[in-house]
């Protein structure tokens, strides 16, 4: 501060110089002319067809969702409609913008679920030894229809025709797991039979567990198995129907951590086994059926099996790792038997991206809270002793994200997907994880670029209009202020000049476009700016009424100026911020750009305009109360002649000073 | 500018001075008469909203060559078919179709606008395949406009009570903005404009620009009153000192701001019809106007009014009464000698008026108390110390500590 008063020489060059290197940047960035907007410019045009017949509901939800994901920073103001009863149509500025189609329409369902069986870490058939009795196992008490029905939910049609008869002797009862296993069991070899007696013990276990977990789960949420039951006449027909109506699940289901674990410790049943079997990773990171239907598995379970897995938070899932295209030799897919889900995408309660410490690729970083926390916690710990792997797999839209295993015990909850993100994959990841899943999915979206909306002249006459009014304004300024107005003139040019390098950058950097009431705002913005001026000069000329000098009035004036000035820019900063934080789409913009012109505003005001009045005041034009200063007697309307008393009064201030 | 400079200093001073602050029924009439038509022209005209927020009715026009002058020939035909609800049409250019955007009609209009898209380009009406569009800005972004706009204001309206140290400010800043808003919303619907993003932009705008005005008005009224008592001024004085004084700089902001605004009102609305651009201004215009106009006019009044009943504002008031009684005639309180008159002397300083009526009392001074108490009753006591104007603090003149004294009203 008290630097400031003594070289306002200084501060100007500083200024000057960050101007410059404001204008440097802007080089380096390499564009000259702002983003603009839909309106002026045209843009992306993405339709989105949504597939079977969602509800209103369900489409406007999804409306919404796809508005925050492109208009999530806010600044590009996006358009997102429904149209007619099944589409929505998403136009972004900017004609080259096909890398947002992905983070439109990806549903983004997250779930959390564990790994029981992989390409790595191959598994047996639930054939455990005949030598365990079954009736040591209090659970075997569980009563067998339930369980008979679960796996039915499992692959959906396995045995849907006799799923509610206890007999069924392709499912996997405890007392009947060793017929099965008897029959089954050939196929595979014995060589992956467990060879200690622990493990021998585990599957049983596991068996019996997950009868209760079916049971439990099935008590829970009917809906899959009912699905599934209620069509037993067409088993093909069931699962089109499930893998069309996705919204039929309840999405947030989650099974307790401990029946997961079980699972994956064995307690998968046979059908699941099957699925897994039956599925194999094409090379194009998508998961097909296998040919032919794999020995153990009846043809006609086989024809209904689905041709995708379901992906239904409350039964297992295979699926396979989303396919990494980096590099020359892409790692291939990995297939995985998953336990249900333990924790729901909607505990999620954050996203974001970036390069963790020590490593290289880009890595999309989830904040979770809620229940999902506690049940991650708990996971950690009783999965960080696991030896072979004991994986967790984060699973996004049936797809494996990644499927890591725990270092260490993570008790806030905070998980982090490191495949081999590129930053435009991992800021897509994150931004469609960020606001939640969509209800519905989409099929292919077609893209079109679109002109503008507006005419052309429009842009062009609203230019003409704002240079024509800042004339107006300027020339004002110059007649009420005289020598003072050229301060004005100066300092709307520099704060013209700051804004437009800043909207340049952010238009490189945050996609911030202009469009036609972007740059009306700007152009109304000069009045309030205008004011913060105003208010400062109208101080010194009070000041000087009461009869100080030019010198002794800048700095008297200046300080009561700025507690005014910061007071009502708060007001105008908060208003910013508020309408920033809260709203969405054009509004956002329309703080963003508030807040923008409200700091460049007090940065002219303290890093420009005050130095260089500061600085005027040591000319005799303006210190002397020239006619055309806009400080004279005659200009103040003040009859005392002050010629003598400041030539006086000056070299006394610089004493003091 | 001899003149108008002479006016800027007489304001400054307080030589020349504009009531802002009294004549209160006559302002609350004025003001609240046009904040009831703006009501009144918000009711019945109602404001008539854009196919942002109500959805509406797209035609695909398929064409051979998509540019953008087809585009806006097209745009030129369906708004000149005079369909109510096509006066804005949006025209875009999308591949190899044109897609023009009018408000919902009914199939008759529907047909009108498919006669006037056909008079540009020649398709067949079974190819434009119109198809009902949903609304951009529907309920959902109106809710969370509405919560950010609460949360701004409740914001606002604490940092002001905090800033100020006064929670009455607050309230005549709120008064100010409700008054600003209501006002350009009537204007808006009288204008008959059709209300765009653009034109919430603006209004959004206006909130942060009218108590941003106020806030300014308010800090020099704050500076003023602070000591309202060396002054000898009373709240309403000080107030309106301070508006007066920050007069010529509302005046020349309102002009700064105001110019560019109109300008490009002016070129929108003259000269190039429908646009964002004119309801953007035309929010901006009105709001600015109201907002530097209810700054100095009813914000103010509305605060004096508000602080009128405090305590010490009031007593401000009396004392500033009685002075000025004393001023216009000295003497009125020196009473007509009569022969029995007793010897008083007569404390005169209007300061230090206590009591509540006193108005009346002092022209008949035999009747004060600190006369009675005052007066020598037994002689031989020596000379009874006239009481003391005002409370006796402690004094280092004689370098020795004096001794203190109760107030009077603490007396026993």
């Amino acid at each position: 501060m008290a630097k400031r008063k003594q070289a306002p020489g200084r501060t100007l060059i500083v200024f000057l110089l960050g101007t410059a290197l404001l204008y440097g940047l802007v080089a380096l960035a390499g564009s000259w002319k702002p983003e603009l907007g839909l309106d002026l410019q045209g843009g992306t045009r993405i339709t989105l067809v949504a597939k079977g017949d969602p509800s209103g509901d369900n489409l406007d939800e999804a409306r919404g969702i796809i508005d925050q994901r492109v208009n999530g920073s806010g600044v590009a103001e996006a358009e997102v409609v429904t149209q007619g009863g099944n589409i929505i149509v998403v136009e972004i500025p900017g004609s080259q913008r096909r890398d947002l189609v992905e983070t439109v329409q990806r549903q983004a369902q997250l779930r959390f679920r564990l790994v029981a069986c992989s390409d790595f870490r191959p598994c047996q058939p639930p054939a455990p030894d005949q030598g365990v009795p079954p009736s040591g196992i209090p659970q075997t008490a569980e009563p067998d229809p339930q369980s008979t029905d679960a796996p039915s939910a499992d692959a959906p049609s396995a045995d849907a025709p006799s799923a509610d008869a206890p007999s069924a002797d392709q499912s996997a009862p405890a007392e009947e797991q060793s017929g099965t296993a008897n029959r089954v069991a050939p196929g595979f070899g014995s060589a992956d039979q467990p060879a200690q007696a622990a493990a021998t013990d585990e599957p049983t276990d596991g068996a019996t567990t997950d009868g209760a977990t079916d049971g439990a789960t099935d008590g829970a949420t009917d809906v899959p198995s009912d699905g599934a039951s209620t069509e037993p006449g067409t088993p093909t027909e069931s699962p089109t129907a499930d893998s069309d109506l996705p919204e039929s699940f309840d999405e947030t289901a989650v099974v307790p951590l401990d029946d997961a674990i079980a699972f994956m410790n064995g307690g998968y049943s046979l059908a699941d086994y099957n699925a897994f079997s039956s599925y194999q990773c094409s090379p194009d990171g998508g998961i097909t059926k296998v040919e032919t239907a794999p020995p153990g598995i009846s043809p006609e379970e086989f024809e209904a099996l689905p041709p995708q897995p379901v992906d239904d938070p409350t039964a297992p899932l295979v699926s396979c790792s989303a396919q990494e295209d980096s590099g020359d030799n892409p790692a291939p897919a990995v297939k995985y038997l998953l336990s249900p889900s333990v924790i729901a995408g909607t505990d999620l309660e954050g996203a974001s991206y970036g390069i963790p410490q020590n490593e290289v690729n880009y890595a999309v970083t989830l904040d979770i809270g809620g229940e999902g926390q506690d049940v991650f916690a708990d996971a950690s710990s009783k999965l960080v002793k696991g030896e072979n792997g004991d994986n967790f797999a984060i699973v996004l839209d049936g797809e494996v994200l990644s499927a890591p295993y725990f270092s260490s015990v993570i008790p806030d909850g905070s998980a982090q997907i490191s495949g081999n993100f590129t930053e435009s994959e991992a800021r897509s990841l994150s931004t469609s994880l960020k606001y939640g899943s969509l209800p519905i999915s989409f099929d292919q979206p077609s893209v079109q670029t679109i002109g503008p909306s507006l005419a052309g002249d429009q842009l062009s006459a609203g230019l003409l209009a704002g240079a024509f009014g800042l004339g107006l304004v300027l020339i004002y300024c110059l007649l009420y202020y005289r020598g003072l107005g050229g301060v004005v003139v100066a300092s709307l040019l520099a704060a013209g000049a700051v804004n437009y390098a800043l909207v340049l950058l952010l238009s490189e950097t945050a996609g911030f476009v202009l469009t036609l009431p972007g740059i009306a705002g700007f152009i109304i913005a000069v009045g309030v700016t205008a004011d913060s001026f105003i208010i400062f000069f109208e101080r010194i000329r009070d000041e000087m009424r009461e009869g100080r000098s030019m010198r002794v009035a800048v700095e008297q004036g200046w300080k009561r100026a700025k507690v005014t000035r910061l007071a009502a820019q708060v007001v105008s900063l908060l208003s910013a911020a508020v309408l920033y934080i809260f709203a969405t789409g054009a509004v956002k913009g329309f703080g963003f750009a508030l807040g923008l012109t409200t700091i460049v505003d007090l940065a002219i005001l303290f890093w420009f305009t005050k130095p260089m009045v500061s600085w005027l005041a040591r000319f005799h034009f303006f210190n002397g109360g020239g006619r055309l200063s806009g400080l004279s007697p005659e200009t103040l309307g003040i009859d005392r002649p002050r010629g003598g008393g400041t030539t006086v009064a000056a070299p006394a201030e610089r004493r003091k000073a | 500018m001899g003149k108008a400079s002479r006016l800027g200093n007489a304001l400054y001073t307080g030589e020349k001075s504009l009531d802002f602050v009294h004549r209160r029924p006559l302002w609350y009439a004025i003001t609240g008469s046009v904040v009831l038509l703006a009501f009144a022209a918000l009711i019945f005209r109602g404001l008539d909203f854009g196919i942002e927020f109500t959805g509406g009715t797209e035609y695909r026009v398929p064409v051979t060559n998509a540019s953008q002058e087809v585009a806006e020939e097209l745009r030129d035909a369906v708004a000149a078919s005079d369909v109510e609800g096509a006066e804005a049409p949006s025209a875009t250019t999308a591949g190899d179709f044109i897609l023009v955007q009018v408000q919902e009609l009914t199939p008759a209009e529907s047909d009108e606008v498919i006669a006037a898209i056909q008079s540009v380009v020649d398709v067949p009406a079974d190819d434009l395949n119109p198809s009902e569009i949903g609304a951009s800005w529907g309920a959902e972004i109106a809710q969370r406009a509405i919560i950010g706009v609460i949360v701004f204001l409740v914001l606002v309206l604490i940092f002001i009570g905090f800033y100020f140290r006064e929670w009455k400010m607050s309230i005549a800043a709120l008064v100010a903005l409700i008054h600003d808003v209501v006002i350009t919303m009537g204007v808006y619907a009288l204008s008959g404009f059709q209300v765009t993003p653009s034109a919430v932009t603006g209004l959004l705008a206006i909130l942060g620009f009218s108590l941003y005005d106020t806030v300014v008005v308010f800090d020099k009224v704050r500076e003023n009153t602070r000591d309202m008592r060396r002054n000898r001024q009373t709240y309403a004085e000080a107030a309106n000192l301070a508006v007066n004084q920050t007069l010529v700089r509302s005046i020349n902001t309102g002009i700064v701001a105001l110019i560019p605004i109109g300008a490009i009102l002016w070129v929108s609305a003259a000269q190039l019809g429908a646009s964002s651009l004119q309801d953007l201004a035309l929010s901006q215009f009105v709001g600015m106007a109201v907002g530097v106009y209810s700054s100095v006019v009813l914000a103010p009044r509305v605060l004096v009014h508000l602080k009128s009943n405090e305590s010490e504002v009031k007593l401000a008031e009396r004392r500033a009464k009685a002075r000025q009684r004393a001023l216009a005639d000295r003497y009125a309180a020196v009473p007509v000698f009569t022969d029995d008159l007793p010897v008083s002397e007569s404390d005169d300083d209007p300061d230090e008026l206590t009591d509540e009526d006193d108005d009346l009392e002092r022209a008949a001074p035999s009747l004060s108390k600190s006369r009675t108490a005052s007066s020598p009753t037994e002689p031989g006591l020596g000379r009874t110390p006239p009481p003391a104007r005002g409370p006796v603090r402690q004094s280092n003149s004689s370098g020795r500590v004096q001794p203190t004294r109760q107030p009077k009203s603490k007396r026993k």
